[in-house]
């Protein structure tokens, strides 16, 4: 008897310590296998391709050559935050965040009340037809991609091109403009033409946000005596008031995350000095001059800030209108 | 029918159409231009620019292209590409969401806390860079294919959203019959779901077909250039060509040829080339869009706008 007890104690205690741990690793899978083979292939290709690199950030903060190859990443020498030093102090640096900041407010600014200005009188379209006609065609521009785009731009742009040979023979100009071999029509360009690629794609969001206000609400103003103008100011504008805040608060924090794609397409060494944003920069320094670790540092540095603006212009949001992303 | 004045109304509506139309020209002028332009006897553009219709018609510039094996090659790269990645990701992103939104999955915590980190939060390009080579991505097909085989947690919001407009009723009564979750996925749940399919199908192909970021950051042999990276190095050349007046440019093989077959000014020249490359490139999509138009709202809508 004496001799049983402990062993089973012991045998009750290795199942307890066995189902605890089939508990932890195994028991979600047996019990609902499907489903965890249906999230496998997702899970498995963020964990590589989104998570592995956050191990590279590492680069950073350390001498990092690329002749070290990957293990580098582990073994170089730490520096602490020289390259965030350097890099702050590179003649290079400011102009960079001018340009990037303001092609991204200024294009804010203009894009955010333009399509809103769309959405409202596109709303007021009685026919239906016409306004899928309308809608159709404005959404092209957000299906070619922006070397077709932006090409399309470069050559109406050009210094022969058809912008320049109206503007001349209309009398506006006495010689053509260098829209894209000058800096100071840049910021004009990238804003111009990343408004007109994404107005009618953009006003699908505040289009359906307009369908969702309340009916009554319009035939209430309408007996009150609101004409169409008043309704749309009274009763169309503060029933979007959700969306529109959610589209600044998504205009605030990819501030500093330039449309790579748009810029680099129109950017030539020409007009670099108002071209040149941090994304290009990245690449720049980063894959064209193999200086890995100040490139990273940039990334780190600009993730950073952007996080801080999301989280920030959420909370100023929720705070002033009670809606905001989470 | 609404109070206010009448006169007021009808200025108003006609404002209103006629913003609609000036902005619809300008939507579509600049590719109008460009389809004609390429249409266009290359030598006789240099006299200045055509405005509505070519005045010197030829098919010269499209049979320059579509006899480039170069082009060829790079378009053969792009669609199947596209095809690839837009049927896989679709799949892999839908069942993600299919198991997602089940409320008795286990440990969703953990699936929305990895979903939103892989949203906001990424190395960079470095690091990816890195990542490539180290995985032997780096100047492989494959770099095209298995970074973006999963369409991302954005695109599984808008499925979850979707799949909760299916009736419980039918999950269950499935369950009791015996279903597996896979065939309740694709026996009800896909059946249920074509117009947030279509849509993000769509959605996904676009962005495939558009990309160039990854020929530009992870390859460099000329046999993996998608065609869009071929448009972007043909229209760089055409402006080295413009501001320094030589005409070779030497890095790519493929560009330099076109460029160098059509150097002199005669039907077909460097920007006619261009231009209908551009447009040609374009045209698959163009195609596309309308066809997936009408699930725009249906699929997309209910999806984001909940806020």
């Amino acid at each position: 008897m004496a001799m049983i007890e402990p062993l089973t104690s012991a045998k009750k205690k290795d199942k307890a310590v066995r189902k605890q741990k089939s508990f932890r690793l195994g028991y979600d899978f047996r019990t609902q296998l499907e489903l965890k083979t249906m999230l496998l292939p997702a899970v498995f290709l963020i964990f590589l391709f989104d998570f592995t690199p956050l191990f590279g950030l590492l680069m950073a903060f350390k001498d990092f050559e690329p002749v070290m190859g990957v293990k580098g990443i582990f073994t170089a020498d730490w520096n602490g935050l020289a390259h965030f030093k350097r890099l702050f102090t590179n003649f290079q640096f400011w102009p960079m965040i001018r340009n990037t900041l303001g092609i991204n407010l200024l294009g804010a600014a203009v894009s955010i009340p333009c399509t809103l200005l769309f959405a409202l009188l596109l709303n007021e379209i009685r026919s239906s037809r016409f306004k899928a006609v309308v809608q159709t065609v404005t959404y092209l521009p957000h299906f070619l991609s922006w070397v077709i785009f932006g090409g399309l731009f470069i050559t109406l742009l050009n210094s022969d091109g058809i912008v320049n040979y109206m503007l001349l023979h209309l009398g506006f100009i006495d010689a053509p403009l260098q829209f894209l071999a000058d800096p100071k029509y840049f910021w004009g360009v990238a804003i111009a033409t990343g408004l007109l690629k994404d107005l009618g794609w953009g006003a699908i969001l505040y289009l359906a946000a307009m369908a969702g206000v309340d009916q009554s609400l319009h035939e209430a103003a309408a007996i009150d005596g609101a004409g169409r103008f008043k309704r749309m100011l009274h009763v169309t504008i503060p029933g979007i008031l959700p969306t529109l805040m959610v589209l600044v608060i998504f205009a605030v924090s990819g501030m500093l995350n330039n449309n790579f794609t748009q810029i680099y397409v129109l950017q030539n060494t020409l007009n670099l000095p108002a071209s040149q944003v941090i994304d290009t920069y990245v690449y720049q320094t980063g894959l064209l001059n193999f200086q890995f670790s100040s490139a990273t540092a940039i990334g780190l540095t600009k993730s950073v800030f952007a996080l801080i603006l999301l989280v920030s212009s959420n909370w100023v949001s929720n705070k002033i209108t009670k809606t905001g992303l989470f | 029918m609404v109070g206010g004045n009448h006169a007021g109304e009808r200025l108003f509506n006609g404002l209103t159409i006629a913003i609609m139309i000036l902005l619809m020209i300008m939507t579509v002028y600049p590719f109008w231009f460009s389809v004609i332009s390429s249409f266009n006897s290359g030598g006789d553009l240099l006299r200045g620019p055509v405005f509505l219709w070519p005045r010197e018609f030829t098919f010269a510039s499209w049979k320059a292209v579509l006899s480039d094996q170069g082009i060829l090659y790079a378009a053969w790269i792009t669609a199947s590409r596209t095809v690839i990645v837009t049927a896989v990701s679709i799949l892999y992103t839908s069942m993600f969401a299919y198991a997602f939104s089940r409320p008795y999955l286990r440990r969703k915590a953990f699936y929305i806390t990895i979903g939103f980190i892989s949203m906001y939060f990424s190395g960079g390009l470095i690091p990816s860079y890195m990542l490539m080579n180290w995985l032997g991505l780096y100047d492989s097909y494959w770099v095209y294919i298995l970074p973006v085989l999963f369409g991302g947690f954005w695109n599984v919001i808008i499925f979850n959203a979707n799949y909760k407009g299916i009736p419980e009723a039918l999950f269950e009564s499935a369950k009791m019959d015996g279903a597996s979750e896979y065939r309740i996925f694709f026996q009800i749940v896909l059946p249920l779901s074509k117009p947030v399919l279509a849509a993000l199908s769509v959605f996904t192909a676009v962005n495939i077909w558009n990309d160039y970021g990854a020929t530009l950051y992870y390859t460099q042999s000329t046999d993996l250039q998608t065609l869009q990276y071929l448009i972007l190095r043909l229209i760089q050349s055409n402006r080295a060509v413009e501001n320094m007046m030589s005409m070779n440019n030497g890095t790519n093989l493929a560009v330099a040829n076109l460029l160098n077959n059509t150097g002199g000014v005669g039907a077909v020249t460097a920007r006619t080339i261009e231009l209908a490359a551009m447009v040609i490139a374009s045209l698959p999509m163009i195609i596309l869009y309308p066809f997936a138009q009408r699930f725009f709202v249906k699929g997309v809508l209910l999806g984001s706008v909940k806020g």
